[in-house]
């Protein structure tokens, strides 16, 4: 009992620290489609690459093929395939395209993964809150900057 | 020609992702001897598309094949269900469908002109019709929207007019409704921002994850899906659409659905109807 409680109480302080060091969806700046400055936390290649394939969080496999995760079954073909997307675009760039890539492709069926707000009608589980976390963002991120060719 | 088709699969496959079974998008849909059109030209007020396809032609070799024969095509267990409810007396008057619409076969046509506007000026769907006649005619309780009862009845009713063009009224007293139901459709909703029309219009024909996406039509209405095993309803597969892209489902039956019905069923005008067909 006294284990579980201080285990709350851990997990509470981490969560409020992380918190203090994030920029909200609400105050990410864009520049020419772009987002220079990292959201905060550390992206981690790694867990990227999971965030990427998973179907409650990036399902970015659900439009994109991408041949590092071919033991993945399924891709999808609505969008350009993702090899080498680190030759083609900077990680500012691949940033602005996660966090909201209509700024740079005008009227995109890309959903932006970072936005808390102006979309019509969302499940209320899920009214105002992003996609992604900033962490997860920056996590698939760093996971791109890994897809290059050259 | 063996080859070529084996060889145009094998690539598909490849492009898409190892494993994925892939559509026949060339087969042609005949049911019991006679051919049904799969595709027909789109109709004028299509204006980013020329060619409406039905669904069919987009499912894989094993679930094209299962609607092609009314033997193996599981939609037909509800059907008789649904032939058993039509004779079936309920409600205070003690009536059954039958005592009155003696001959099922009569409703030849009827689906391929609903939703139409009654002469009360409102927008009805074959399910308004039914429970109408329930509650009216009947002194019954209306079926539930998707419940195995309407879907079962609706089902035999459209298997009436099957290989019939859908012709619904867009004009008329139509329009206002058609016009709500084309804003509907076109409008983006949910976490995932998304329209109707970002992916059975512009996508139609491309891999998403494992699904291979069509045009969203619904000449094939009530569809036994695979993964149910069970009838489903026009509104019942829009709610599941809207719910996929995070966004709140308007609720089956209200005149949200049934102008969106009334848009998506002219979005076919000129393809066949197919009820009851089968999906994934
Ligand atoms: C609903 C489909 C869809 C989903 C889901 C999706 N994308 Fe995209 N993405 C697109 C499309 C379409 C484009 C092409 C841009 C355009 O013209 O609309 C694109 C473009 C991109 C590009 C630029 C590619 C290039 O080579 O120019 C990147 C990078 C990208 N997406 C990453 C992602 C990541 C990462 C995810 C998951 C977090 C994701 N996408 C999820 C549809 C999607
Ligand atoms: C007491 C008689 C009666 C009973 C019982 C009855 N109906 Fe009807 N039904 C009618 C009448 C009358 C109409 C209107 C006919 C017309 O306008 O041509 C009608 C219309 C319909 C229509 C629209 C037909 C069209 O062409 O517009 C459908 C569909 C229908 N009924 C289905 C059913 C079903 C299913 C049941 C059983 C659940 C049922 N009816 C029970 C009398 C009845
Ligand atoms: C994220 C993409 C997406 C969006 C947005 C979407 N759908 Fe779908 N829809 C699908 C997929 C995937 C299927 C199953 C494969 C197919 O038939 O396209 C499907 C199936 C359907 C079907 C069944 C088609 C058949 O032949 O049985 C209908 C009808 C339909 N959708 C209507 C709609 C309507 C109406 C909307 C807007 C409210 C909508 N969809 C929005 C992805 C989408």
């Amino acid at each position: 009992m006294k284990h579980a409680l201080y285990g709350l109480v851990v997990i509470a302080a981490t969560a409020t620290v992380a918190m203090a060091a994030e920029t909200a969806p609400t105050d990410v700046k864009f520049e020419d489609g772009a987002v220079g400055a990292s959201l905060g936390p550390a992206g981690d290649a790694a867990n990227g690459r999971k965030v990427f394939a998973n179907r409650k969080l990036g399902n970015c496999l659900a439009c994109h093929v991408n041949s590092d995760l071919a033991e993945q079954p399924f891709h999808g073909e609505v969008g350009p395939p993702l090899d080498g997307v680190a030759d083609r675009w900077s990680e500012a760039e691949l940033r602005g395209i996660v966090v909201n890539a209509k700024n740079l492709f005008e009227g995109t069926i890309m959903p932006a993964f970072y936005i808390s707000e102006g979309y019509n009608r969302p499940l209320k589980d899920f009214a105002g809150t992003p996609v992604l976390t900033a962490q997860e963002v920056e996590d698939v991120v760093a996971y791109l900057m890994t897809l290059k060719e050259q | 020609m063996r080859l070529t088709k084996i060889s145009a699969m094998a690539f598909a496959a490849l492009i898409a992702g190892a494993g994925v079974a892939t559509a026949d998008e060339s087969a042609e849909l005949s049911i019991e001897g006679k051919t049904i059109p799969t595709r027909a030209e789109a109709p004028a007020y299509l204006e980013n598309i020329d060619e409406v396809i039905s669904g069919w032609v987009y499912r894989s070799d094993e679930t094209q094949t299962l609607q092609a024969d009314d033997f193996d095509n599981p939609a037909f267990v509800f059907v008789d269900t649904g032939a058993d409810l039509f004779a079936e007396a309920d409600g205070s008057a003690g009536k059954s469908c039958k005592d009155c619409h003696e001959n099922v076969e009569d409703f030849a046509g009827l689906t391929t002109t609903l939703p139409r506007v009654n002469e009360a000026g409102e927008l009805e769907t074959l399910t308004d019709l039914v429970n109408e006649c329930r509650t009216e005619r009947m002194g019954a309780e209306p079926w539930k929207y998707s419940g195995t009862q309407m879907t079962a009845v609706t089902a035999l009713i459209g298997l009436q007019s099957r290989g019939m063009p859908v012709n619904v009224a867009v004009d008329g007293p139509a329009a206002p409704f058609w016009e709500k139901g084309k804003e509907l459709y076109y409008t983006r909703v949910g976490q995932l921002d998304l329209a109707c029309a970002n992916c059975h219009e512009d996508n139609y024909g491309n891999m998403i994850r494992a699904d291979r996406l069509s045009q969203g039509q619904i000449n094939g209405f009530p569809t036994y899906r695979l993964k149910n095993a069970k009838l489903n309803s026009v509104h019942g597969r829009f709610k599941g659409c809207m719910t996929n892209v995070r966004a709140t489902p308007y609720k089956e039956g209200s005149d949200e659905f049934e102008a969106l019905e009334l848009y998506v069923a002219s979005r076919g005008n000129g393809l066949a109807i197919e009820t009851p067909s089968v999906r994934n």
